[in-house]
């Protein structure tokens, strides 16, 4: 398989420096000097065994979790620094089944300062039904958020987080739930995103074939950068062999 | 106020309002019931039942507080007092990773015991049983003024921050993402619930109170698909219980607090049993 470099023109005109992360929770060191770099258009993947420290990393990104270290977002092309708005699609919601949320109510919360309880607004259901148009959901955005399949969930996510388009765009992949085509239609729509707009896709992921297909670039992560490069540098690192067979 | 008291002896030709204390009873309820209401809505969705049940039992140590320090008036220490504690419980709790229950536990049991050992000093407790079963008959027209201060405000929250602290949880590195300061709205939330709880406590009682905000939303719940639903149905079930069980209880002589959660407690299983028919 043709694997594309991550530096290749017209993309990469941005670059998001990731670097020297250390977070500790007490004694227990979760992420030691982790430095990563992302350019535009390009997707990231990121693997790493359970309690890695993955999603601690998106969260250190994401500015949720305490770090050291810093997180820039340079422009290359005028050689300056710039703020970077950040898109996020989580692995879960904190919801069960009957919650009265529907899709509307969900995605109105983020992106809206109109009270959902109040009478829907005309305008902001055409500007979120338009939104899911673009991955084939409209006809969900009255269904209860507990009741969609993992797949509808995870568009909706994903069309809340592109919102407006953001520099970076960060991807928890759910580990269950979701069927295996499920799995590769969302690749595909997120391939498809990154072709369109100048934008980084940092993505954990579980699906080390679909990884292999759609990645740019392949980062194994256990508390610190064990290896990365393109997914075939990576899976014939010998520390890949170890965690993965 | 005596404008309001003219205007309900015209509205209502019924007798039980020619008393003064059930036309105070009856707009504390009216003004009430929405604040119980609306805050029960997010309490419910937020699985923060237990936090709103440890509110009344701290109330007692509010109360306790107060009396120390000398404060002649019971609902400033109270609030003052709510306030503190839920930012103290709110600030422990993101800072430790055992469940928000234990937490919830550590806090209410010495909030609780605490209550009780100051104000049973001298062996005087008797003095504020009142405060753990209520009297809604007792209610001020002082009372009733804080009341419609924390209503307006309430509808203020509700405008101007319901859909941040909906966004928070649901997801907060979702919310974080979009720009939200979730925690800061996670501590107003909480610090409002703690003031209506510790203004309400006198006359609805510790053991009473979590039921006025739990049950209503949680037999809306059953029944509503979406947000504006949930809304229209706790508002309307906390305001037609909490009458109905008023009148009630002034016609058969039973207290008013129990009443109200029995009639509400009816509604859920209502509603519980409609929301398992349409399931099936």
């Amino acid at each position: 398989m043709k694997m594309e470099n991550v530096d290749r023109e017209p993309c990469g005109m941005h670059c998001i420096k990731i670097s020297d992360i250390n977070v500790r929770f007490g004694k227990n060191v979760i992420l030691e000097n982790v430095d990563i770099h992302i350019h535009s258009g390009s997707l990231t993947a990121l693997i790493g065994p359970n309690g890695a420290g993955k999603s601690t990393l998106l969260k250190s990104i994401l500015g949720e979790v305490n770090h050291t270290g810093k997180v820039s977002f340079r422009n290359l092309k005028e050689n300056k620094e710039e703020k970077m708005t950040i898109g996020y699609v989580p692995q879960s919601l904190n919801i069960e089944r009957d919650i009265p949320v529907t899709v509307y109510d969900l995605f109105a919360s983020y992106i809206s300062n109109y009270p959902v309880w109040f009478k829907k607004s005309k305008k902001l259901y055409q500007k979120i039904r338009e939104q899911l148009k673009i991955f084939s959901i409209e006809d969900c955005i009255d269904k209860q958020v507990g009741k969609l399949s993992g797949g509808e969930l995870q568009r909706v996510l994903l069309s809340i987080a592109i919102i407006p388009m953001p520099n970076l765009l960060i991807l928890d992949e759910p580990v269950s739930g979701i069927d295996h085509n499920g799995v590769r239609d969302f690749y595909k729509i997120v391939d498809q995103l990154k072709h369109k707009n100048d934008i980084a896709i940092l993505l954990v992921s579980h699906d080390l074939n679909l990884v292999k297909k759609y990645a740019d670039k392949v980062i194994l992560l256990d508390h610190k950068v064990i290896c990365e490069g393109t997914s075939e540098t990576v899976y014939n690192n010998p520390r890949f062999h170890e965690i993965f067979d | 106020m005596n404008y309001i008291y003219e205007l309900l002896n015209i509205l209502i030709p019924f007798s039980f309002i020619s008393y003064a204390f059930m036309k105070n009873a009856l707009l504390a309820i009216i003004i009430s019931a929405p604040i119980f209401a609306l805050l029960g809505t997010m309490i419910v969705n937020k699985k923060m039942a237990f936090f709103s049940d440890a509110m009344g039992h701290s109330a007692l140590c509010g109360i306790a507080v107060g009396v120390l320090f000398g404060f002649t008036n019971h609902s400033l220490s109270m609030i003052i007092f709510a306030i503190l504690f839920s930012v103290l419980l709110n600030f422990v709790k993101d800072r430790t990773s055992y469940g928000a229950d234990t937490i919830i536990s550590v806090f209410t049991s010495i909030a609780l015991a605490l209550g009780l050992t100051l104000l049973s000093f001298g062996g005087s407790f008797n003095k504020y049983n009142s405060y753990l079963v209520g009297d809604i008959l007792s209610i001020t027209s002082h009372e009733i003024t804080y009341l419609f201060i924390c209503l307006i405000l309430v509808i203020l929250l509700w405008i101007f921050a319901y859909n941040k602290i909906n966004a928070e949880s649901i997801n907060s590195s979702l919310s974080k993402s979009k720009g939200i300061n979730g925690k800061l709205y996670d501590y107003i939330f909480s610090a409002f619930i703690s003031v209506v709880i510790m203004l309400s406590i006198r006359w609805i009682g510790v053991l009473l109170i979590n039921s006025l905000v739990i049950l209503p939303a949680a037999a809306a719940r059953n029944i509503s698909t979406n947000t504006r639903q949930y809304h229209i149905w706790t508002v309307l079930f906390s305001m037609v219980m909490g009458i109905s069980g008023l009148i009630t209880s002034y016609y058969i002589h039973v207290p008013t607090g129990p009443m109200i959660v029995l009639l509400l407690g009816g509604t859920f299983f209502i509603t519980f049993i409609i929301h398992s028919f349409a399931q099936s």
